[in-house]
């Protein structure tokens, strides 16, 4: 008996004892990724940590090394494809070992980048040339870059579209609520479809955040008013949505959907709309080539609603690269960083927006171009704060969970009524803030 | 020539009698290897398990006293702050009524593989191949489970051909429904655990000795007696453990219904909700606190179970 009692006790030390070992690194802090002066002097091996595994496979992300070594000779590139990139990093950051590039984890609040990450510069340097510096800036510097730029909006079928009588983009949610009904009744093709069950699909409906208002405030909005508020722009996209469920406009069965089995859906013309971004015009053109469809059938529309006659649409960043803060080739690092932003055709390749503020806008946007739809960047500067109170209040806005209950209450598999359930969230929201105001 | 050396180098040997020299305890050496044997063996898994069981328990139990996000160099000791919020905020508990539909799940899981295992302790004609079909499920890894059983339930997916073939058309959204989703996704861990209550009954049936069966034919027993009065008490300790592990089971559910449905439509249960809050929102604290309580719930559960049906030794004979 009193032996088994000093062997649990002394497993309860040791225990203990290891758990004290497991502390965190990245003790260092503010250290700076210069750019190097003369690239051939550059020299060192780097490994780029990235979420697609899918260019890491096919040999895309060898070619990039390949043309990066023509101007830097010096530095070797190496890869590590995460296919749980945030997941992975996420606790390979506990200790100092996280790559010498990578993609800022969107779980790292934004005051812990300059004890994870060197600083690429000021923002009053960088931002006069590059997209979306505020969304990483941190006392006046910057700490990551991203190589491509986003723009939310509806993937359409257009053929279904024209089926149905609809040749204008809507400029309304009650128009485009309009469309679809002429779409169910019109054509064989569900009208909407929410890719309810992989989730991550029906978080991108908080990049309506802006589109609405075309304010470029929206995010310090969100921080400092009721998101949830009349008119306010996610309640705006929140009852579309709730609207389209509600009106049967949208998939029988949303609990069973699958993500890769609606591209080829959409490109056959099977789904007719899916509100994603401009990141995914690629995925269904490919799809539509496999499926033996016309790729130029995939077209792109902004969030149904107008300010002064123009729609607007935001731009975003995808995830932002940044230099490891422990990294013994920062300059490497940083050198790998500009050369992807500014010369590696990523962004064209991806048909995405370039982040050179410069550079012209891709063909997908071309319409968008026509039709005189109004780009707008948004202040990031309180996007540290919409986090923090989003995790606080538990709500979630870049999460899937109240999208899901929402879709749930629309389809009726959920009590109470939307005002009741947009209002609670707008409660919660403001607890959370007054929480961390304190 | 090496006994001599020998002797020559140690002069002092022959000095200790010949004869006590057995009884006398052995060399120092040797006392401490033998002591030490049964340690060497045990070095391997006790390292395993201090650093894979108890080391990440420990530091579970000092992270539920902080506000850490769990990936920040910051963190703060807060306390018990945590476990003041989770008995604070009552909602959490709430999902522990999703427990209940696993909890009548299990109910009938154990009476089916009762059945099926006394069923198949008899001679039966194709006896191992059913047993084959009824453990061959627990094999499967969970996450493919997952997969395969949301085909299953999609709209026009299998059941639904299933019951189409038979004339049952039907226009359901098997996973649409909080009630609906909860109890398919239940009728899926019975599926899967139905094996490994088996095996561990008709292992207790067969350790029960045939010369009872043949006595109590003798005696003219029915089937029903012979389970009422053989196989019922000589598996009861089986039985028990079963309990313990389906009601401990039932409310730490997390494999199938995260896979299947993410814990959307009402079928969040606790450890979905706690991963929920330290990966999503962040609280790792917070969850560390909710993996705590809920180890304390099940601990507490099952010795009140034990207290209500103490373990007896069985003696049949």
């Amino acid at each position: 008996m009193n032996r088994r009692k000093v062997l649990a006790g002394s497993i309860a030390t040791l225990a203990l004892l290891a758990s004290a070992c497991t502390g965190t690194g990245g003790s260092s802090r503010g250290a700076d990724a210069e750019a190097p002066d003369d690239p051939s002097e550059v020299k060192g091996s780097i490994t780029v940590l990235t979420h697609r595994t899918d260019l890491v496979q096919d040999g895309t992300m060898k070619k990039y090394a390949a043309e990066f070594n023509k101007t830097y000779p010096g530095v070797k590139v190496e890869f590590d494809g995460l296919t749980d990139y945030e997941g992975e990093v996420k606790i390979r950051m506990n200790t100092e070992n996280y790559g010498d590039v990578l993609m800022i984890p969107a779980v790292i609040q934004k005051k812990d980048y300059p004890k994870f990450f060197a600083s690429l510069g000021t923002k009053a340097e960088r931002g006069a040339k590059y997209r979306f510096t505020d969304y990483s800036t941190v006392d006046g510097k910057v700490y990551g870059q991203s190589p491509v730029g986003v723009v939310p909006g509806f993937i359409y079928n257009k053929k279904v579209w024209s089926q149905a009588g609809v040749t204008d983009w809507p400029t309304t949610p009650a128009e485009f609520l309009d469309d679809l009904k002429a779409i169910k009744s019109k054509t064989d093709a569900v009208p909407y479809y929410t890719n309810f069950k992989d989730m991550w699909p029906l978080t991108q409906w908080t990049n309506v955040n802006g589109s609405v208002s075309c304010d470029t405030g929206a995010t310090t909005e969100l921080a400092e008013g009721d998101p949830w508020a009349e008119g306010a722009d996610l309640r705006v996209g929140d009852t579309l949505l709730h609207d389209i469920v509600s009106g049967g406009l949208a998939e029988k069965d949303p609990t069973t959907t699958n993500w890769e089995g609606s591209k080829p859906k959409l490109a056959k013309g099977e789904i007719a709309t899916m509100w994603l971004g401009s990141w995914a015009v690629v995925q269904m053109q490919d799809a539509a080539e496999q499926a033996g469809t016309d790729p130029a059938d995939i077209g792109f529309m902004p969030f149904p609603a107008q300010r002064e006659g123009a729609f607007c649409a935001v731009t975003s960043p995808d995830y932002q690269q940044a230099v490891n803060v422990n990294s013994d080739h920062k300059e490497a690092a940083r050198a790998w960083i500009d050369w992807f932003t500014d010369k590696s055709g990523y962004a064209a390749a991806n048909l995405a927006l370039s982040p050179l503020k410069d550079a012209p806008l891709p063909d997908i946007l071309q319409p968008y171009e026509e039709k005189g739809v109004k780009l707008i960047d948004l202040d990031d500067s309180k996007g540290a704060e919409v986090k923090a109170i989003d995790n606080q209040s538990e709500v979630g806005i870049y999460k899937p969970d109240y999208r899901q209950e929402l879709v749930d209450l629309a389809r009726g598999a959920r009590g109470g009524g939307l005002d009741d359930y947009l209002g609670d969230l707008g409660k919660r929201w403001a607890e959370a803030r007054n929480s961390l105001g304190s | 020539m090496t006994d001599t050396t020998r002797k020559a180098a140690r002069p002092v040997a022959p000095a200790a009698p010949a004869g006590p020299k057995r009884a006398a305890p052995a060399p120092r050496r040797t006392r401490l290897s033998r002591r030490l044997t049964p340690w060497l063996f045990l070095v391997a898994p006790l390292a395993l398990l201090l650093t894979f069981t108890y080391a990440p328990i420990a530091n579970m139990l000092a992270y539920s006293f902080t506000d850490w996000d769990g990936v920040s160099p910051e963190l703060n000791w807060t306390g018990t702050e945590n476990y003041t919020e989770l008995l604070t905020r009552s909602e959490l508990f709430e999902v522990f009524f999703v427990s209940g539909y696993y909890l009548v799940a299990s109910v009938v899981q154990i009476v089916l593989a009762l059945y099926f295992a006394t069923v198949l302790s008899f001679n039966v004609r194709f006896r191992n191949f059913f047993k084959g079909v009824l453990f061959f499920p627990y094999l499967i890894n969970g996450v493919a489970i997952g997969f395969v059983f949301l085909y299953f339930f999609q709209d026009g997916g299998t059941l639904d051909s299933v019951l189409s073939l038979l004339g049952v058309g039907t226009d359901h959204a098997w996973l649409g429904t909080p009630f609906s989703a909860n109890t398919s996704l239940a009728g899926v861990s019975v599926w899967r655990y139905l094996g490994l209550n088996f095996v561990l009954f008709l292992g207790a049936i067969q350790s029960i000795p045939g010369e009872l069966y043949e006595a109590a034919e003798i005696d003219g027993a029915s089937r029903w007696h012979q389970f009422r009065y053989i196989i019922a008490p000589g598996i009861k300790p089986i039985l028990g453990l079963s309990v313990i592990l389906s009601v401990s089971g039932s409310l730490s559910v997390f494999e199938i219904p995260y896979i299947m449905t993410g814990g959307a439509t009402g079928t969040e249960t606790f450890v979905i909700q706690t991963v929920k809050l330290a990966f999503q929102f962040n609280k790792t604290g917070l969850a560390s606190a909710a993996a705590v309580v809920l180890l304390l719930i099940v601990l507490a559960v099952t010795w009140v179970q034990r207290r209500i049906v103490p373990d007896e030794k069985v003696d049949l004979v």
